[in-house]
């Protein structure tokens, strides 16, 4: 603030220092905003979706004269901390995108606003336009605390070629064939293997043993049940692929996912949906009507395989100082032809579902694969100890996988260890019961 | 042998004063701080706590054992390892030849060269980071060009966990070198010539002059440099925070970056300051042996 | 014996050429990189002579990213605490060469010990801290824990120990007293290793992006090396701009390092330089 008072007082002297005057305004030019009587309002958003979003702004800002929307970059690999000092340093903004399974966080440290009276109110959001599982992400003990942005989830991308060429006409609905079919690309040495299951994430892992029913923990999300059967023998299964070597065992081997994808090496990969772009992008042009996507098989084909809720949703922070503005910002963003705008200029895959029919994501087969399965996705566990807990279950079946423990004592352990992270959180429920 | 009338009693005072600003920063915002972690260690002081400072705990041991049982804290250990082991002789050498080179009585324009080798040194690391991002870039870099050159396939330098440490290595290399040169230089510069004359009397030949008459000149320089070039090495952190994050598959995690993330990050300060400590007992018996070590070398 | 000489000459000269090359080629290729056309960077085999010259990047980082105000921001931190902590150092530096106190040579030694401990120990209480006194999100935050080192301290006391006694005690008999004596005499005939901390210090200050990168929430205050580490998350694509903005952030402080750099390598010598 003193460099503007400084500013101007410069402007008085006269123009003989018209290079430096130039230069200084240039440096200024911040300040003026903070003469005219304008509400300001904060939003933080992480690295591409900042520069899509500031595209919206002027539609925003000529519908509500007065209220000016200042957006903040944050980079992805710094957004975590950056937000957590931001609230240690009381210097949250008013808004901020947030990824689904940050949002316990933040509710635990009482930094984020439930907007349930907001939405009782809103003519233009209603839960009903939205994918349940993503919605879910945001309650939490009943209250609302962000609405979905963009989201996101994890399906097969698969060859299709290679997937007709052993004469199947769909894509298998049950992981039972969908093994057969591995089998026989590999035995038939259509490809090297048959799958990519990374052993440097947990996706693949947690949706196929919340598939078999497992909650991953019990007791109000206060101990790990990793000994329940439901996750014993998803992880048995999972292993499988590994023992007959369906899927390579090192990431390091595959130098380049996609490379490898065209060159036969391996025909299917759980993902999400920023790999349609990346695929279009990378995969050669003679590659581009041979890959497709599908919604992830079940091990009950009577019910459809569900998958991990994912995507980034808009909180608002308890301490916004212009919250009916920050709340009908939130809004825009959340309208459908928004929604359909940002989706053109991002990518992302809109969280409204009106807005998939108006963008046509419907009636393209590779996005209409991610439809199907949004309708049935699950949080993870909306506990702040997730992506603890998340790294534990990595590194207990990457164990699984090299034969370090037995199935039932990668489980144990596993148990063990998170029981031990869940410990603080028994802890301060005991604490609050007593 | 310092007779001073500085030392009259009312001067120490005045002594006192001066010390003052300096010393009450570095005591509040230095030694407090390293008191402050050194009790967080022992708490579970985390993000329930952030909120609450009725949250923490006091935990013993507990952060410190966590560690030791945490994978992820004996890769970044490893990789530690890895980097000190490879990158001081690297650097080391580096720097050493550089200053050989320069100190040459056939070498022109030594300022030039001098001055070049210690660019890297005062340049941005982060803008030196963007640059070497670049040349490092699988498909359009120099580094794979070069290498093309002498036919060598390209190599995802970054992004393939088997070369991304090597890769760090390189740079850090490249970019630190020159400060150690400055002081080999120095080291050098301090050797009498009369005893370069005695040896050439004696008909020794270059690599013989080095071996018995510079390098044990050097000892004390040398150890100076490995061992402030090691403490360095052990902290490593920039260079991976911004190149890489510590991907492909924490393949360059360092103790320093798994000690910010843990810190920042996630908000595990007790854990996090258990690292910190840990880290700070390596760089001490580090300093302890090489000190030893010298001593040895020296009577 | 003389060509021998001259063979080896030429030897030296070439592998000091190709020492040269290897230093300088990535600061000409950043440079000749950012003034040339988008995309240009991105072709095999890379060119190190931009065929057509511009200065968009140049133009989009100052009116789009208003550079000119992260540079200020790096101004001011770097020269603040450079100004406080010659001040604050060389005081410190002057009572620990020239003055008998108790426990002297306890308390130096201590300082010299601390220098073992790695500087992010202190990171995580120091934000706590700093936060507390409300110093977090201002410039005063990322001031404050550099306005005085412990090896800042070292460098300036070994300079001042070999000033002579004697010049002190002149002036002390013509009855001036110990600020004037560090004032007027002292801080003169230090100049050399003054310049020389100013410059370290101000280097150290204008290259470092963490603790400014976790003190400072709000975008206006960023430091060039923020907003560049900043920048490389997300426009990884625009080389040629990444590349005008790394020569923002290097040429001030390569600038300053070729000016005072006698001065410079000097200090690195006296620092090696055992008690």
């Amino acid at each position: 603030m003193e460099f503007c008072e400084l500013a101007k007082k410069r402007r008085s002297i006269g123009n003989r220092y018209s290079i430096l005057l130039l230069t200084l305004d240039l440096v200024f030019s911040g300040c003026n905003s903070h003469t005219k009587d304008f509400r300001v309002i904060e939003f933080w958003a992480m690295g591409v979706e900042a520069q899509h979003v500031q595209k919206l702004l002027p539609q925003f800002e000529k519908e509500n004269p007065g209220t000016h929307v200042k957006v903040q970059a944050i980079p992805w690999s710094a957004a975590h901390e950056k937000l957590l000092t931001a609230y240690a340093g009381n210097s949250t903004p008013d808004l901020c995108q947030l990824g689904n399974t940050w949002i316990p966080e933040f509710v635990v440290l009482d930094a984020v606003l439930p907007l349930d009276e907001f939405l009782q109110k809103s003519q233009i959001i209603h839960p009903k336009n939205y994918f349940t599982g993503i919605w879910e992400t945001n309650v939490i003990k009943k209250r609302l605390y962000g609405i979905p942005w963009y989201v996101d989830t994890r399906i097969m991308f698969y060859r299709k070629d290679l997937v007709t060429a052993l004469s199947y006409s769909e894509f298998p609905d049950n992981w039972a064939e969908f093994f057969r079919l591995c089998e026989k690309l590999v035995n038939q040495k259509k490809t090297e293997y048959a799958i990519l299951l990374p052993l440097n994430g947990w996706h693949e892992i947690v949706i196929m043993a919340m598939q078999n029913g497992s909650q991953l923990l019990r007791d109000n999300d206060c101990y790990g049940d990793f000994e329940n059967p439901a996750f014993l023998d998803a992880l048995r299964f999972f292993v499988e692929f590994y023992k007959k070597k369906l899927c390579p065992m090192g990431m390091s081997e595959v130098a380049n996912i996609y490379q490898s994808f065209a060159d036969n090496y391996y025909a299917f990969f759980i993902t999400g949906p920023w790999n349609i772009g990346e695929f279009h992008q990378r995969l050669p042009a003679s590659m581009q009507s041979k890959w497709a996507t599908a919604p992830m098989p079940s091990f009950n084909p009577a019910i459809p395989g569900i998958s991990t809720a994912g995507g980034s949703s808009i909180v608002m922070f308890k301490n916004a100082k212009e919250k009916p503005e920050v709340w009908k910002f939130i809004e825009f963003l959340s309208r459908e032809e928004i929604q359909a705008e940002f989706f053109r200029l991002s990518g992302d895959l809109p969280a409204n579902v009106s807005a998939w029919e108006l963008t046509g994501l419907r009636s393209n087969p590779q996005t209409e694969a991610f439809y199907r399965q949004l309708q049935h996705v699950v949080p993870t566990p909306k506990i702040p100890e997730w992506e603890q807990i998340a790294l534990k279950i990595q590194q207990y079946v990457e164990y699984s996988v090299f034969g370090k423990m037995t199935l039932e004592e990668a489980t144990r352990a596993l148990d063990h260890e998170v029981n031990k992270i869940l410990e603080k959180r028994r802890w301060l429920i005991n604490k609050k019961s007593s | 042998m310092r007779f001073n009338i500085l030392s009259e009693t009312p001067r120490k005072n005045i002594a006192y004063l001066f010390l003052m600003p300096a010393m009450a920063a570095i005591f509040i915002f230095f030694f407090l701080p390293v008191l402050a972690a050194l009790l967080m260690s022992f708490t579970d002081f985390d993000i329930y706590s952030l909120g609450d400072m009725s949250r923490a705990r006091f935990v013993g041991l507990s952060n410190y054992l966590n560690l030791l049982r945490n994978p992820l804290f004996w890769k970044a250990m490893q990789n530690t390892a890895y980097f000190v082991l490879v990158g001081v002789p690297l650097s080391v050498m580096a720097s050493l030849l550089a200053a050989l080179a320069l100190q040459s009585k056939l070498v022109r324009f030594k300022s030039l060269f001098r001055l070049s080798y210690f660019l890297p040194v005062v340049a941005t690391l982060v803008a030196v980071a963007v640059i070497w991002r670049f040349i490092y870039h699988p498909r359009f870099g120099i580094f794979n060009y070069m290498l093309g050159l002498f036919g060598i396939q390209p190599i995802d330098w970054l992004g393939n966990p088997r070369w991304a440490l090597l890769a760090l290595i390189i740079m850090a290399v490249w970019k630190g070198f020159g400060y150690n040169m400055i002081i080999f230089i120095a080291g050098l510069q301090n050797i009498p010539e009369s005893l370069y004359e005695a040896a050439n009397l004696d008909g020794a030949n270059a690599w013989q002059v080095f071996r018995h008459v510079t390098l044990p000149m050097l000892t004390q320089t040398t150890s100076f440099i490995t061992l402030t070039t090691l403490i360095s090495y052990c902290q490593f952190f920039a260079e991976p925070y911004v190149m890489t994050d510590g991907g492909p598959l924490n393949s360059t995690l360092s103790i320093v970056l798994l000690m910010y993330r843990e810190g920042f990050k996630f908000w595990r300060m007790g854990y996090s300051a258990a690292l910190a400590f840990f880290l700070f007992g390596i760089i001490l018996i580090v300093t302890l042996i090489q000190m030893r070590f010298q001593k040895k070398y020296e009577f | 014996m003389n060509s021998k000489n001259q063979l080896r000459k030429i030897i030296i000269h070439l592998a000091l050429l190709c020492g040269l090359i290897l230093t300088i080629a990535p600061f000409v290729w950043m440079i000749s990189a950012s003034f040339s056309p988008a995309g240009q960077a991105n072709q095999y085999p890379p060119v190190f002579i931009p065929k057509t010259v511009t200065l968009e990047h140049y133009q989009t980082l100052f009116s789009r990213l208003s550079v000119a105000r992260y540079f200020l921001n790096s101004i001011i931190i770097s020269v603040s605490i450079t100004g406080i902590s010659l001040i604050f150092n060389s005081m410190a530096g002057f009572a620990f060469a020239k003055y008998r106190f108790p426990s002297k040579q306890k308390l130096f030694k201590l300082l010299l010990s601390a220098m073992v401990i790695p500087a992010q120990v202190t990171m995580l209480p120091l934000f706590l801290m700093l936060n507390r006194m409300g110093f977090i999100n201002t410039y005063l935050g990322v001031i404050i824990p550099g306005i005085a080192s412990i090896y800042g301290i070292f460098l300036i006391r070994q300079y001042i120990i070999s000033i002579p006694d004697s010049l002190i005690e002149a002036a002390r008999i013509d009855g001036a007293n110990d600020f004037y004596i560090y004032w007027r005499i002292i801080l003169p005939v230090s100049k050399p290793i003054l310049v020389t901390m100013a410059l370290f210090t101000f280097m150290g200050t204008w290259n470092d992006f963490l603790w400014p990168l976790i003190v400072l929430t709000k975008d206006s205050m960023y430091t060039l090396p923020v907003v560049l580490a900043n920048l490389m998350g997300e426009h990884v694509q625009d080389t040629e701009m990444m590349m005008a903005g790394s020569v923002i952030t290097i040429l001030p402080i390569i600038i300053v390092f070729l000016a005072l750099q006698k001065y410079y390598l000097h200090g690195i010598m006296l620092g090696s330089i055992k008690e």
